[in-house]
């Protein structure tokens, strides 16, 4: 399937500092097609009737979740735009934003049209301040042409932790906390920032709306496969010629977006979705990338054939050590123990033991961690296992 | 380092406002002094084990004394595969100090923090908050020269 521009439609195409430039593309005509011609719940309805699904990592069904934000009750109401862009090797989010931020802006006041919300928030990582001038110069062109007489956006800068990406975390860190997981149930569209109903998600969902609007959802839906509609954009890196943004139909190869687009070449394997996604190895090359096979956020790491998995895997892990926020014991306890015996086979001193203590401990975290971060993190680590198995066997100590 | 004794204006502000508010005063006063993080407190209400729990919980907040610059490597996947050791150690050569260190002058500070988010123009670092991307040994001396 072919490389397709919807969300990045207007990335490289307008000047996202001149909001002129941006109404010349059908700017703002969604917002005004909302809030003219439609209900919220005909809002509502159409982002269902589309098939999005969040493309922060989780796919939670977009509609669904502002369905359940608009039906609470509250007397006031939040969204939330998730611009914590943490995942190792993701960086699509920060290339929309830089290329257009006012697609964003028109999404998320139509998220407040729908839900019933005057006030949005867009959470950026601290690494991300260089964009702070740009996203605040569109917020105020919007305002001052009128776009924004009923939603109020605020940036709120985060400090520098990887958990914040985690919807419940990043509510805590908006509050003004540590950025501690939330025990759920209650879900943000219940009781989410304030305990109010809320909604958040990822820029790249939100770039999906004016045009689901304008288009119809049956437009979009047409995209994709059965259970992932449309477009999703890839960050590719490592060993590969061309690495960038690349936005294809949800669906496609695994093959064509790293050996077709990114040039990548005697491909040992590939991590897709950052520290928490899946190692896949280059057998698998030919997997589609979707929702019901694997995607996350949308990270694409490759490594050549001159690379250790071992090494990969004890890097990852190190990684997630040290942003697990500390609230929950499995993950807490149980990276660094991951992380210990990783150690070993690193320096070539494991033992058979060690590898049945690492399966069960990943198969409690993927169990009873609190948060997305404990229970994925074991994926490194197991897939390395089942794919790579001899990497190990050849580092345990034999005496 | 600017010591003046004017604490950020804290007005009008609340709980909520904490991080943002420490990140003000951090570049204010350069750290997150124990005075500041006390004085903190009380104004906004706060037992001073919430406002040092907050403040030890974010990289970019610090509640050690920090040079004037300060220097972000990243140290994650993408970038060990474009060879980002060899600008870890170039960095630490030009300023002769290690990751973790500040120079005894107080101009630069150096860490090791994770992905910033440039993997395609990898390696890279940030330098307070400036992104510097597809770095090279070589143009480290130059890109360091430009901070006072």
């Amino acid at each position: 399937m072919p490389e397709k521009r919807i969300v990045l439609k207007n990335c490289g195409v307008i000047d996202p500092r001149r909001i002129t430039t941006y109404l010349d593309r059908d700017g703002f005509k969604a917002l005004k097609k909302a809030r003219d011609k439609m209900t919220p719940e005909e809002v509502i309805e159409g982002i269902k009737a589309s098939g999005l699904r969040g493309r922060g990592g989780a796919g939670f069904p977009c509609g669904l979740k502002w369905e359940l934000a608009r039906k609470a009750r509250g007397d006031e109401k939040y969204v939330i735009c998730n611009a914590d862009e943490g995942e190792v090797g993701t960086f699509k989010d920060r290339y929309i934003m830089e290329g257009d931020p006012f697609t964003l802006i028109e999404a998320m006041a139509i998220a407040g049209y729908a839900i019933g919300s005057k006030r949005g928030y867009i959470y950026l990582r601290a690494e991300y301040h260089h964009l702070l001038d740009l996203l605040t110069n569109a917020i105020s062109q919007a305002k001052e042409m009128g776009f924004l007489q009923h939603f109020d956006i605020d940036i709120r800068l985060g400090a520098g932790a990887y958990i914040c990406g985690e919807e419940s975390a990043l509510m805590d860190s908006i509050e003004g906390k540590r950025g501690e997981v939330r025990y759920r149930p209650p879900f943000p569209p219940q009781s989410g920032l304030w305990e109010k109903p809320t909604i958040i998600n990822n820029v790249e969902t939100l770039m999906n709306i004016p045009q689901i609007i304008l288009n119809g959802a049956q437009w979009f839906s047409q995209l994709g496969t059965e259970r992932s509609k449309g477009t999703k954009v890839f960050s590719v890196s490592g060993d590969v010629k061309k690495p960038g943004v690349y936005e294809l139909v949800l669906g496609s190869h695994l093959r064509e977006l790293v050996e077709g687009l990114a040039l990548a070449e005697k491909v040992k394997m590939v991590q897709i979705g950052g520290a928490t996604g899946r190692v896949i190895p280059y057998e698998m090359i030919d997997t589609p990338l979707a929702f019901e096979t694997i995607l996350g956020a949308g990270a694409v790491t490759v490594f050549d054939e001159s690379r250790d998995v071992i090494d990969m895997v004890y890097r990852t892990t190190e990684f997630l050590a040290e942003e697990s926020c500390g609230k929950c014991t499995p993950c807490r306890e149980g990276m660094e123990v991951t992380l210990e015996i990783l150690g070993r086979f690193s320096s070539g001193e494991g033992t058979e033991k060690d590898i049945i203590i690492l399966q069960e401990l990943s198969s409690v975290m993927m169990l009873s961690s609190l948060c997305g971060l404990g229970q994925a993190a074991p994926n490194p680590v197991m897939d390395s296992l089942q794919y790579f198995r001899s990497a190990y066997d050849s580092r345990v100590w034999k005496d | 380092m600017n010591k003046s004794k004017e604490m950020i204006p804290i007005q009008g502000k609340g709980r909520e406002d904490l991080v943002v508010l420490l990140a003000e005063t951090q570049s204010k006063f350069g750290y997150l002094t124990g005075e500041l993080l006390i004085e903190m407190a009380k104004s906004l209400g706060l037992s001073v084990s919430e406002v040092y729990g907050v403040a030890t919980f974010y990289s970019f907040l610090s509640t050690k004394p920090l040079g004037r610059n300060v220097i972000r490597i990243c140290k994650s996947l993408p970038c060990i595969l474009k060879n980002s050791q060899t600008i870890i150690e170039s960095v630490a050569r030009e300023i002769g100090i290690k990751p973790g260190e500040t120079t005894p002058d107080g101009k630069f500070s150096f860490q090791l923090i994770n992905c910033l988010g440039a993997c395609d123009e990898a390696p890279v670092m940030m330098v307070n908050n400036d992104v510097h991307v597809d770095l090279t040994p070589s143009k480290i001396s130059q890109i360091l020269r430009s901070y006072k």
